[in-house]
Formats: C-alpha cells, structure tokens, sequence
C-alpha cells in the first residue's frame, strides 16, 4: 500500500455513495476531512426517483391510494392517511368519526413500531448489536398485532377513501389489550437500556447537535426539531383524525432530563417518549371509539364516480413517525386520475440539518448522526432530470424557474 | 456512575429459547432441494412456518363459476394486475403482478375473487401455471 502524508492544511475529500455497504439507501455524501474531524460535508439525493406521482396521473383515486402505501414502507399509514385527507377535503367527503379513530389507532401502532426499528437500526450503527437485536424482537410482537388486525404486517391496505377497510371487532381487543400491557412492561425496560447505559450516553451526548435556531431555519418536522427543544407536532397544533380529542403534547428532552441538548441522545429520548405516548393514545382511543360506520361510501364505484364528478384542491397532513407528510392534490372534473399529486415526505425536511450535525464531529460518529435523523431516502426523491447536454447542477433559480414552468403547464391543462 | 443494564439481560438470553421460528429446518440444510426431497422421503422434518391470522392477505385466487367479467374489479386493480376480455367473457389474475391490497375481492359482487392464506409463492417465473389464474 502506498504511504499518503497528509498535509495539515489540506483537507481530503471523500465520497460516500450512492452505493455503499454503510448506506441502507441511495445517497450520495461529500465530506471534507482534516484527520479524523469533518470539515464540510455536501449532500446529493436523487439516486432513487421511482415517479410515483407520475403514475398516479394514470390511474384513479382508489388505485393510487395503494400507490401512496407503498412511498414509504415504514409510513405506509401515514402517508395514506395524508393522501385519503387530500382527496377527501377536494372532493368534500365526509369521514364517519369511528374511521377517524380507527385511523388514529393504526397511525400510532405505526409509530410504535417505527420508532423501535429506528431504536434497533441506531443500536446497530452503534456497533451495539445486542440492542439491535432486542430492540427488533420487542418490535415483533407490534408486526403481529397489525398483520392481526390489518392482514399483513406492512402496507395494511386498511384506508379507504372516506373511511377505513376493517374494523376492530370486541374480540379483537383483548388481543390489543394484551400487547399494549406488554409493551408498557417493555417499554420500562428499554427505556433501562437505552437511558441508563453510560457507555450509550457517552456515546451520543453532545454529538451530532442541532441548536434550535438552526432547527428553526433549516424548517425540520418531527423528532428532530423536537429534540432541538421546539414542541411542534402536526397533532397537537393542528389536530386531524381523533387527535383533537384526545390528549397530545408534543414531547421535548425536557420532559425528561430538564435540559435540551439537541444532540443524538436528545433523540433518542424523544422518539422513546413517544413510543410510551403512543401507547397512551391507542388506549385512551381505544376507549373513546363511538360505534358507527366505518365509511358514508360503502359502494366503491359511488365513490369513483363522486371523485370523478369533484374538482377542487386538497391538501392533507399527518405527523408520521419521522415527521410531517405532506400530501397535495388536484382533482379535474369528469377525470379520473387526479390532476396533480404532490407529495412531501419527512426525510425532505431534515435532509439539509444533515449539514450543520456533521460539521466539526468525528468519522466514527458519522454513521449514528445519519441515522439518528432517521432517513428515509427513496421517500424524498421526487424529482430525475434527465436532459441530456445540460449542467448537472440547477441552481435555485433555475429549480425555480422550472417549478414556475411546470405550474403553468398544469394551469393550462385545468382550462 | 458507571452502568451497564444490557448484561445481566445478555447472561439471562443465554438460557432462553431463541425467539425466530426455525423455518424450514433448526439448522439450515446445504441444499433445500434435497432437503425437501428428504422431507418427501421422510428421512427429516419440516418445521412449519408460524400460523397466519384470520383475515391475512395472502395469494389471490379465483373462481370462475359465474363470473360475468364485469371488470370492476380491474377497474380498481392497482397494479393491473388483472386482464378482462368482456368479449370471451374471461378473467385473467397474474397473482406475480398481484399486490395483494385485496381491493378487488371488496368490489367483486359475486365473490369470485378471495385472499387465500398462501404466501410461500416464491418462483423463478411469474407467468407460470400456478401464478396465472383463470
């Protein structure tokens, strides 16, 4: 091997990706490294466009709603709660209020089991494969439960437009019942793992910190602008569903140790906080559910046909476990597929925090600050230029000036 | 003060079972063919997979007992996965193309269409017999 010196003034620059073992998805990472310290790092999504909304264009209401599931495997839930939210608001459809809370209860099983998939992946990027591996088996029991009530154990395909597919019969609670004991139990005994492991903590405080006006500026959605300390969520500011009867406080690190450092370990907290909230919130709707209908549409072509007839613009959010999902949608009359579908997932939001993290930390912390944003990356690409003969890089004004384009072109196709 | 609560549970998981179902075999065969061939023989045995709930999605069938192809149910297929020949009066399922969203066995009015619980349909040919239903 050839013996390289390094000059004290120059750093080196090393590409990570978009294909690399260290990466679950495609992204691709410039950083800028004096020694073993991060001096600038750069960032270039777009490995990954799979033109989901294009798709939707050729395809009706009901059959994009699975095309919605399938955006994110982890927040299959929420993003077809924010794509039902959408249309219903265009196309003034009412939701019966037991749809709205089963929607609720299958939003925060979700969160249950996304936030221990993240705790296991963290472990993992650790180099703590005990945890991981714990963290999984405590997630399984939550993947049984929703294939249980749902029929499988991801993309549940239990939203409709209008409502929800299945119901939760009284049967089905004792089995509910049983599970979220459970977890209260497990939830003791992670919160013993993660909290009180001082190799864990020494770990994780005070790297990877994102100050809460950077967190401010750079607009990041869910656990990551929470654990800088600013209580936003989606279901307490604005409550949907059944959030607006039951009781939501957006979780801060201060809950917990008094103080905000903003660093992964703040993280950590949070998303652990919020598996327990979530617990809370499905019992607490378990108990409040009316009995009603599960949807006003129970004949599906009504429903196609009630779409096709609308027009108008919708717009639906939901807080997903790794944040805010943003959902717009047009609807033409007397056409099928909706005009236009625009989707914006978490990930988009927190990417650029990427950024200000990484500056100044170590290569060994590198991988535990990517994952502690929790990353989804093929969620984010929405956008392939593949012109050929043309710079690769768009500026903002020419990202502008083609949003501006395509806005126009839209508005002509509405004539 | 220095702590470390993931010990004792590592020394406790020493003594417990493991919590994956050992599908198909506790020790995983070299060969699965010749596994399975065995299993066939009955020189070894098969550790089944875990039962599914009532209710899971599994590998779509169909039934083409009265069937009047009315093509509601490729009107909502989210993959097109199905092919109506309203003409011949025939319906063609690609369970390969299949998502398994089960929309299609809501809309049916005849129930013609129904979610089995198979799910072990892994093939090395999407349009073979088994996986185009007619």
């Amino acid at each position: 091997m050839k013996e390289s010196v390094v000059s004290a003034k120059k750093p080196i620059k090393t590409v990570i990706g978009p294909i690399h073992p260290a990466l679950k998805e495609p992204i691709k990472f410039i950083f800028e490294i004096d020694g073993e310290k991060v001096i600038k790092v750069d960032l270039a999504p777009g490995h990954n466009h799979r033109g989901l909304e294009w798709m939707a264009t050729r395809r009706n209401a009901v059959q994009t709603l699975y095309v919605s599931e399938r955006i994110c495997g982890i927040c299959s839930i929420s993003h077809s709660i924010a794509y039902c939210r959408a249309i219903e608001q265009a196309a003034d459809i009412e939701v019966p209020v037991r749809a709205d809370y089963l929607r609720t209860i299958f939003a925060e099983m979700e969160r249950i089991h996304s936030h221990l998939l993240w705790a296991g992946v963290a472990a993992l990027e650790l180099g703590f494969d005990t945890l991981f591996y714990k963290a999984w088996e405590v997630r399984e029991d939550l993947m049984d439960l929703l294939e249980y009530l749902t029929g499988n154990r991801v993309n549940y395909g239990v939203l409709q437009i209008g409502g929800v597919r299945r119901d939760i019969t009284p049967d089905q609670h004792a089995r509910i019942n049983k599970s979220l004991l459970n977890y209260t139990i497990l939830f003791d005994e992670l919160y013993d793992m993660f909290l009180e492991d001082t190799v864990l903590r020494m770990r994780c405080r005070d790297t990877g910190v994102l100050t809460p006006e950077d967190a401010l500026k750079l607009c990041t959605v869910g656990p990551v602008i929470r654990a800088s300390g600013i209580a936003t969520d989606v279901r307490q500011d604005f409550p949907y569903c059944a959030y607006g009867d039951l009781d939501i406080k957006a979780i801060t690190p201060e809950a917990l140790a008094g103080e905000v450092h903003g660093d992964v370990f703040d993280r950590i907290i949070v998303r652990l906080l919020e598996v327990k909230q979530s617990i809370e919130i499905i019992q607490q709707s378990m108990k409040k559910m009316p009995i009603g209908p599960l949807t006003n549409f129970p004949k599906l072509m009504v429903l196609l046909n009630h779409i096709k007839q609308a027009e108008g613009e919708g717009i639906g959010r939901h807080e997903a476990p790794r944040g805010e999902v943003f959902h717009y949608i047009r609807l033409a009359a007397n056409q099928e597929s909706p005009l236009v579908w625009k989707v914006k997932a978490s990930t988009y939001s927190n990417a650029m925090s990427w950024v200000k993290m990484l500056e100044g930390e170590q290569i060994a912390d590198i991988p535990i600050i990517v994952a502690s944003v929790d990353p989804c990356i093929s969620c984010t690409d929405r956008v392939a230029m593949v012109d050929k003969g043309r710079t690769s890089i768009f500026t903002q004004d020419d990202l502008r000036r083609l949003s501006r384009k395509k806005t126009e072109r839209i508005r002509q196709g509405l004539k | 003060m220095f702590r470390l609560p993931m010990v004792p549970r590592v020394l406790k998981q020493l003594f417990n079972k493991p919590a994956t179902n050992p599908f198909p075999a506790r020790h995983l065969p070299k060969s699965i063919t010749r596994f399975l061939e065995k299993v066939a023989a009955g020189k070894a045995e098969l550790v089944l997979p875990l039962e599914v709930p009532e209710g899971f999605r599994g590998k779509i069938g169909y039934n083409p007992e009265g069937c009047t192809a009315c093509s509601l149910c490729a009107r909502v297929c989210p993959a097109n996965a199905i092919e109506v020949n309203r003409e011949e009066k025939t319906v063609t399922v690609y369970a390969g193309h299949c998502i398994q969203c089960g929309q299609c066995t809501e809309v049916c009015p005849k129930n013609n269409l129904f979610m089995t619980k198979e799910f072990l349909t892994a093939t090395t040919d999407r349009y073979s017999e088994e996986m185009v239903l007619t």
